[in-house]
């Protein structure tokens, strides 16, 4: 067992998310971040889907009351184990009655813990991860609070080591994070004027920014013609454009059907990027074809492969 | 009787069909019913949601191209014939007014109608589930009987809840959780929409018929 000792009702267990029933308003869900979740998992030889914690506020606190195997990763910043700092993506032993204490992070907004084997809560509708707009997965549907105890595996200690794929490396909170998106069903109904908006502006992510979407300030995106569009399936990182002309992306607990017109679609493989942008970050899109968002993506999971490749070979070598 | 449609990607790995009409039409949702059973089959395509006039198909792109799947979308669509589905009768008991429907008096005088006529023209009505989504178990109603259409609320509530029979535009619904919503709450109903820990979550699927019928009505 685990227990939260400190924690904000934000942070949550998730996975990589629900699938096959959107059709019956079943939003996705799972990690805002899913790469750093996976490089989470494939630290520990988990499955990619194991369930971890989505950490978003800090500081976050938790004891182990039994000698755990885990992994921190996503957002960087101060991480102690009983005291003892460790680097960031890297997986670790825990003794009986050791603190792990989180930090907020000085880059990017949220953190992940995994543990050896997952965390143990019952799947609902095929998933363990939090839908905290539905109140249903994870645990009892809701936000962690102080005091909730959580099963993972008793684990043997290990040496800790870290993760060489460092998807951070790339990222200059500084400065607009570069973001591609694939034009959207509306997009040519966009005013020229707002489609180069659209792929010039620096966006900044103001403070409605929560599991469900962000909200963007910049320059009002203006149609051409006025649209009225009957309710339809959206995905999370589809950029829809409110009678404001102010963006919004939906998505992990996003609704599934939408009725604004949308400009373009954020890509799979750069969703984590949103997930670890706070308010106040910026975003500059880049417009890229369904070809080029496919082939992103599948860059991205041969890195985790080898990356879970490497772990197993190191983990068969250790005996 | 072939409507004009546009298909778009939506991201990487679904495209999004959709009638260039803004009215819905119910032989064209037959059909959106019929390629949404068809895509179930189709190699490559993983998940459909179906919309309101419109369809949003899931594919994978390591088993169909981008390109491939719209042609694929294209070529089933243009063979869909309307599905005449009937699906199961739901009754739901409905107390207008009072508390749990606070827009009834106004929604009422907005149709010119005497409340207790309004609350009898909407449970008089026979509705089908067009679709299903936004959130858990949410119906999209069709059938409303125009006298009783009201544009939305200018300023969406932050919290319409559970179980309030509502009405937004030209269409009806149920809240089937807590949720914003810009509608206008008429009354409350004690029926569950949904609920996750069931073999079957959602208490409607699309096709079926709904009727409304009146348990109360505060005046």
């Amino acid at each position: 067992m685990i227990e939260v000792l400190t924690t904000g009702a934000a942070n949550s267990i998730q996975d990589l998310g629900r699938n096959g029933r959107f059709d019956i308003g079943v939003s996705r869900s799972g990690a805002m971040d899913r790469l750093s979740l996976m490089i989470g998992n494939a630290l520990l030889g988990n499955e990619l889907n194991a369930a971890g914690l989505e950490i978003a506020i800090f500081p976050f606190r938790l004891r182990f009351d039994q000698p755990a195997r885990f992994a921190v990763t996503g957002a960087e910043g101060a991480v102690t184990l009983a005291g003892r700092p460790l680097p960031p993506r890297w997986a670790a032993s825990a003794a009986e009655g050791e603190t792990l204490v989180i930090a907020p992070p000085d880059r990017g907004a949220r953190v992940y813990i995994t543990f050896a084997d997952g965390i143990d809560v019952e799947p609902v509708l095929g998933s363990r991860a939090t839908d905290l707009k539905s109140g249903y997965g994870g645990l009892e549907g809701r936000g962690l609070k102080r005091g909730d105890r959580l099963d993972v595996m008793p684990k043997p200690p290990m040496r800790a080591f870290g993760a060489a794929l460092d998807p951070f490396a790339a990222l200059d909170f500084t400065n607009p994070l570069p973001v591609r998106a694939v034009p959207a069903a509306e997009h040519s109904v966009f005013s020229a004027d707002a489609r180069k908006l659209f792929s010039r502006w620096s966006w900044r992510v103001t403070q409605e920014a929560d599991r469900m979407g962000y909200r963007l300030e910049g320059p009002e995106l203006k149609l051409e013609r006025r649209l009225e569009l009957m309710s339809h399936g959206i995905l999370p990182g589809t950029i829809q454009v409110p009678p404001s002309g102010k963006p919004i992306i939906q998505l992990a607990d996003a609704n599934t059907c939408g009725g604004y017109p949308k400009i373009a679609t954020i890509i799979e493989a750069d969703l984590w990027i949103v997930g670890q942008a706070g308010p106040d970050s910026r975003f500059l899109f880049t417009e890229v074809t369904p070809d080029e968002a496919n082939a992103a993506l599948r860059r991205q999971r041969h890195e985790i492969d080898a990356l879970a490749r490497t772990v197993e070979v190191a983990r068969s070598l250790a005996g | 009787m072939r409507e004009p449609i546009t298909i778009s990607f939506s991201g990487g790995s679904a495209l999004l069909l959709q009638s260039n009409s803004s009215r819905f039409d119910e032989q064209f949702q037959k059909r959106i019913w019929s390629l949404a059973t068809d895509l179930q089959a189709a190699p490559g395509f993983t998940e459909t949601v179906p919309g309101m006039n419109n369809i949003l198909a899931l594919f994978n792109p390591e088993e169909i191209a981008p390109e491939e799947a719209r042609r694929e979308l294209t070529e089933r669509w243009a063979k869909a014939q309307p599905l005449p589905r009937r699906g199961k009768t739901v009754e739901i008991p409905v107390i207008y007014g009072g508390q749990n429907g606070e827009d009834f008096k106004p929604w009422a005088r907005h149709c010119g109608l005497a409340p207790l006529e309004a609350a009898q023209r909407h449970a008089a009505g026979t509705y089908q589930v067009a679709a299903i989504g936004a959130m858990p178990g949410f119906p999209y109603l069709s059938g409303l009987d125009p006298a009783l259409a009201i544009a939305r609320r200018s300023t969406p509530r932050l919290a319409v809840p559970v179980g309030s029979v509502i009405v937004g535009g030209a269409q009806a619904a149920v809240m089937p959780q807590t949720s914003p919503s810009g509608w206008h709450i008429i009354g409350r109903t004690n029926i569950a929409l949904f609920d996750p820990h069931r073999d079957e979550p959602s208490t409607l699927a699309p096709g079926d018929i709904v009727r409304f019928t009146i348990e109360d009505v505060w005046l």
